[in-house]
């Protein structure tokens, strides 16, 4: 189980107060754009063995959106940042190549 | 040391179900003046600090999230408040409006009061880590609650209405005779 850290009301609470919004970053590909971007935003979604950027929603308690990147091999927390932002922040990337050495994700790292 | 018995019914702890608590939503930018005038206007007690609550008798104002306060005040003064509110926010980008029939409001009394919520929400509870002055957004069980401790044995939740039965039940439930686990009382 895991236990979550909200960066807009400060509580930690594990996961069965959050709700997991599934992947981070994602870009919305909308009218205009062609089929193949269309299909990657709708169905195409990384499946890691190791660092991942997933969105949670702090459901029963504050009820923002935020984002978390985590380990899905140890469930192991980096961290959490906020939902209003396309890339994890630097140091958050340098605290996960810290412990988890040549990791990439998507285009990240 | 074990409470049982001291209760009504053998409970390990006293549940009652709160007189009609009135209660204020406010939402908007809670760094703007007005803002904050217009809750601690009507609560007269100090703007909390995220995750707080100030509050005095059935006064007081609680920290929801980062854009919404809930201020309480007695039932029959919400509409007056409500109208002080709106002309304290007046062109502020801001939300304020009663939610007193909305919601119900608990009390939970007693040595045990600690594990009896403890049993039912995702919170740490030891006694020094919840303690008077905090107010916890959670869930009981299945069900959006909000709690904080009215004084070092009583606890003070508030859910919505439409839950009321259910929250009593499962409060019944988690201080059952002879339930106690005195994991907090040694």
């Amino acid at each position: 189980m895991l236990t979550l850290t909200c960066p807009c009301c400060g509580v930690t609470a594990e996961e069965t107060e959050f709700h997991a919004g599934g992947e981070a970053h994602l870009t919305r590909y909308g009218p205009g754009s062609d089929d193949t971007e269309f299909e990657g935003y709708l169905f195409m979604r990384e499946n890691p063995k190791g660092v991942h950027f997933e969105r949670w929603r702090h459901v029963y308690g504050c009820g923002k959106w935020f984002q978390v990147a985590r380990c899905t091999v140890t469930l192991e927390l980096f961290g959490a940042y906020p939902a209003q932002t396309t890339r994890p922040p630097q140091a958050l990337q340098d605290t996960i190549t810290a412990k988890r050495p040549g990791w990439s994700w998507n285009d990240i790292a | 040391m074990s409470e049982a018995g001291t209760h009504p019914g053998g409970h390990i702890a006293h549940i009652t179900q709160a007189p009609a608590q009135g209660m204020i939503t406010l939402r908007g930018d809670l760094s703007t003046s007005a803002v904050k005038n217009a809750a601690t206007g009507v609560a007269a007690v100090d703007m909390p600090a995220r995750g707080q609550a100030n509050c005095v008798e059935d006064r007081g104002i609680a920290w929801m999230s980062p854009d919404e306060l809930l201020v309480l005040c007695p039932y029959d003064t919400v509409e007056a408040n409500v109208d002080k509110m709106r002309a304290t926010l007046g062109d502020a980008h801001a939300l304020a409006v009663d939610v007193s029939d909305a919601r119900a409001t608990f009390l939970v009394e007693g040595t045990h009061a600690r594990e009896v919520l403890a049993k039912l929400a995702p919170v740490d509870l030891a006694p020094d880590a919840f303690v008077p002055g905090m107010f916890r957004r959670t869930r009981l069980a299945q069900v959006p609650a909000a709690f904080w401790m009215r004084d070092a044995r009583t606890f003070q939740i508030v859910c919505f209405r439409s839950h009321a039965q259910y929250v009593h039940d499962l409060l019944k439930t988690a201080a059952a005779p002879g339930s106690a686990v005195a994991y907090f009382t040694g």
